[in-house]
């Protein structure tokens, strides 16, 4: 599915990816964590095709080349990133956001648009599902949402694209248990064969939630060190210090 | 935002055809003989004569203005035609179902249908190629609840008391040059009549169309809701793509009396000019409105179009508790240049007004806010509140804004706010990340940096509206 190797991200003088080497297969979900300034955003970000940083190194989905995409024909493909901090857009209402995105994805697979009210019905399932307050479409895009209601709002966006593959970057920062039990229940819900993810966190309490099928640590902008679900509690009783001593080393 | 954002390509101007009407013109030039023609065309009354030929003895004293923030060439006053207007085919019609069919398919094409029973949105339209009007649809059903909504020479054909009672009276002959030049050599225009305390049942619209070349557009449009009364108007305007120059200066005025409230929205959309500042309009507009006690008088534009607009709709704030509302979306690119604003002149006391302008600018564009709020020293207790942001798009344009206070009462509350912002790399690429391309994420954000604004605009049009501003941009970005 999500193939990564030897990628590496530049922005202006400073190398912040140093030889990522990453592969998620498809029905598997993957954990990513490390220290603060580790790199994981910005690994997230050049996966989807932020602007602004020299690449070199390749990555694939199913085989085709991401890197040479727009962000947008990268999306359109299946590839969903959940943002750390999701931007405010004044004056956008949401619901004409993610009808046009979600119309988006529909014409690049050759299907027709969904008509508004057919859209209200089908946001309103997702949303009574993560318990999402009705009023949300009515709003702008993020503005004024609460850190949690915008990871919320990440999560009703992936819940109603349907990606192929999904980055969710720090997606359970900020959330209350509830929210929390809502968000690792989306992730359920799109957990299947035909599908991936890539879960970056810092919080092992949301991997007691949604059992990950590997554990990578990234530090220094490299993969150093992976693992299946229990090197997590190493992490937690050793920190990250060893691990990253012995990539710098 | 990438580097292709600085690269303009042509944008493509979907009203820009010229239809084969065949066409009437008066010699070029001005002077009085032209304004002896343009009137006995119309069969005026000696006083409209003589109103008209005052104005170009005063016009003759003035001089254009040049305080504006746009610059153009020196216009030739003698070198462009003052009244056109498509030669009839026979009488005139008596129906709508007579108008010329090639006039006809020239509205159909712009999506104006002529015909009443296509316009199901329960829209009445006004329609005016070049120098005349063509068409009023709805006037019966108007007519049944007391509202006169026809063209202006048929207005002072058929009630040439009223017209003689308000023409000039919120913007007098002379006001300032254009308004001068256009009391001489008005053609037609609008003209909308509610009376004491009628609503008017549906929305009132004037769709001006120039057709003809070398032509200058000189229309006229007067709005009187009386006591009580109730109309929302809205005016669209589109012209063909040509090389040269052509010259629109319209004067609306709004006569809003006791307790009586008028909704004026304008959408224009004028040819532009070229990616290299080639052709265009140059719109010279004086809009300005009087309200009454507690009456409400309300501007929304969105201006697309032109390669220049120099407009400033006005309220004289006369009555107390009497309100004003200029709502704008300014939008340039491309060698565009818009210098518009408004000017709240309040007088009466309690009286309240609100300014939201968003100006947005692309390619080489220019987009001036010039606006004044006065407030006299009768008008105790008066509040503004004004706000304007910019957006640009690229680096090559720019946004400039000239709010000018005169306060004479100690009482009044004066609010001012301004913002310059970029379309944010953030918001484009989250967009982008959900699917959207640049340019529809481009326009998504822009949209939505004008919401306040478009939120005014009568709901018939506020699809169509975010439909312009997407073609207005393209080309802009990506
Ligand atoms: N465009 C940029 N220009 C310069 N430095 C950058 C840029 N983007 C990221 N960085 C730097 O690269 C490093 C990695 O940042 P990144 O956001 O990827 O870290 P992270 O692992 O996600 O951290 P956190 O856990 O705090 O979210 C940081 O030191 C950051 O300041
Ligand atoms: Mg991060």
């Amino acid at each position: 599915m999500l193939s990564i190797h030897d990628l590496t991200a530049t922005a202006g003088e400073t190398r912040i990816l140093d030889g990522v080497d990453l592969d998620v297969p498809a029905g598997e979900v993957h954990v990513v964590m490390g220290p603060n300034g580790a790199g994981k955003s910005t690994l997230a970000n050049v996966i989807a095709g932020r602007d602004g940083y020299e690449v070199t190194g390749t990555a694939t989905l199913d085989g085709v080349d991401l890197l040479g995409l727009t962000p947008e024909e990268r999306a359109v493909r299946g590839l969903f990133l959940a943002f750390q901090y999701p931007v405010e857009i004044p004056g956008v209402g949401n619901a004409a956001f993610l009808r046009t995105a979600l119309n988006a994805h529909r014409a690049a697979r050759g299907e027709p648009e969904v008509a508004a009210v057919d859209f209200l019905g089908l946001a309103r399932e997702h949303m009574a599902r993560l318990d999402i307050d009705p009023a949300f479409l009515s709003r702008a895009v993020n503005e004024g949402f609460s850190g949690g209601e915008k990871k919320r709002n990440e999560i009703l966006q992936m819940s109603l694209l349907e990606p192929r593959l999904a980055v969710l970057d720090e997606t359970d920062s900020g959330l209350d248990l509830d929210a929390l039990r809502i968000v690792a229940a989306g992730i359920e819900r799109l957990r299947t064969p035909e599908r991936a993810m890539v879960v970056i966190t810092h919080y092992p309490r949301l991997l007691d939630l949604v059992r990950p099928d590997r554990v990578h640590v990234l530090a220094a902008g490299r993969i150093v060190t992976s693992g299946g679900p229990e090197l997590v509690a190493t992490i937690e009783a050793e920190g990250f210090a060893p691990l990253v001593g012995s990539a710098v080393g | 935002m990438s580097e292709v954002i600085d690269e303009l390509v042509v944008r493509e101007y979907e009203f820009g055809f010229h239809s084969d009407i065949e066409t009437e013109r008066l010699r070029k030039g001005l002077d009085e003989d032209v304004v002896r023609a343009i009137s006995a065309r119309n069969d005026e009354p000696e006083w409209l004569l003589e109103w008209r030929l005052g104005a170009l003895a005063h016009l003759r004293t003035m001089e254009e203005p040049r305080w504006s923030n746009v610059e153009f060439p020196p216009i030739d006053y003698q070198d462009m035609h003052y009244w056109a207007a498509p030669r009839p085919k026979g009488p005139a019609p008596a129906s709508l179902d007579e108008v010329d069919p090639e006039i006809r398919a020239t509205f159909d094409k712009l999506g104006i249908p002529l015909a009443e029973q296509e316009r199901l949105s329960g829209v009445a339209v006004d329609a005016i190629l070049d120098s005349v009007s063509v068409a009023t649809t709805f006037k019966a059903r108007l007519a049944e609840a007391g509202v006169v909504f026809c063209s202006f020479s048929e207005a002072v054909r058929e009630h040439p008391d009223l017209v003689r009672r308000y023409l000039g009276s919120v913007v007098p002959p002379r006001d300032n040059f254009f308004a001068a030049l256009n009391s001489a050599v008005f053609s037609d225009g609008s003209f909308c009549f509610v009376p004491a305390g009628v609503v008017c049942p549906m929305e009132l619209s004037t769709y001006f169309r120039i057709n003809a070349e070398n032509t200058g557009q000189f229309e006229r449009t007067l709005i009187i809701a009386e006591e009580g009364a109730k109309v929302s108007y809205l005016e669209g305007c589109t012209a063909p793509m040509r090389d040269e120059n052509q010259l629109h200066a319209a004067v609306v005025e709004l006569v809003a009396l006791d307790d009586a409230s008028i909704k004026y929205s304008t959408v224009q959309n004028w040819y532009p000019g070229d990616a290299e500042g080639r052709g265009g309009i140059y719109n010279f507009v004086t809009k300005r409105g009087r309200a009454g006690a507690r009456a409400h008088i309300s501007w929304t534009q969105v201006e697309t179009g032109s390669a220049i607009t120099w407009k400033y709709p006005s309220v004289i704030l006369q009555g107390d508790d009497s309100v004003g509302e200029f709502y704008s979306v300014a939008v340039t690119t491309n060698r565009q240049q818009a210098d518009t604003g408004t000017k709240m002149i309040h007088i009466g006391r309690n009286t309240s007004s609100t300014i939201i302008s968003k100006g947005i600018s692309a390619g080489r564009a220019q987009n001036t806010y010039r606006g004044l709020v006065k407030v006299l020293r009768s008008a105790e207790g008066a509040r503004n509140h004004t706000q304007c942001d910019s957006l640009l798009i690229g680096s090559e344009c720019g946004a400039h804004t000239f709010p000018y206070i005169e306060v004479k009462n100690d009482g009044a509350q004066v609010e001012h706010e301004a913002s310059t912002s970029r379309v944010d790399e953030d918001q484009l690429f989250y967009c982008r990340q959900r699917g959207l391309s640049e340019e529809d994420a481009t326009s998504m954000i822009v949209n939505g940096f004008c919401r306040e604004v478009f939120d005014e605009l009568p709901l018939e049009y506020a699809v169509e509206v975010q439909a312009l501003m997407r073609l207005s941009l393209e080309g802009a970005v990506g």
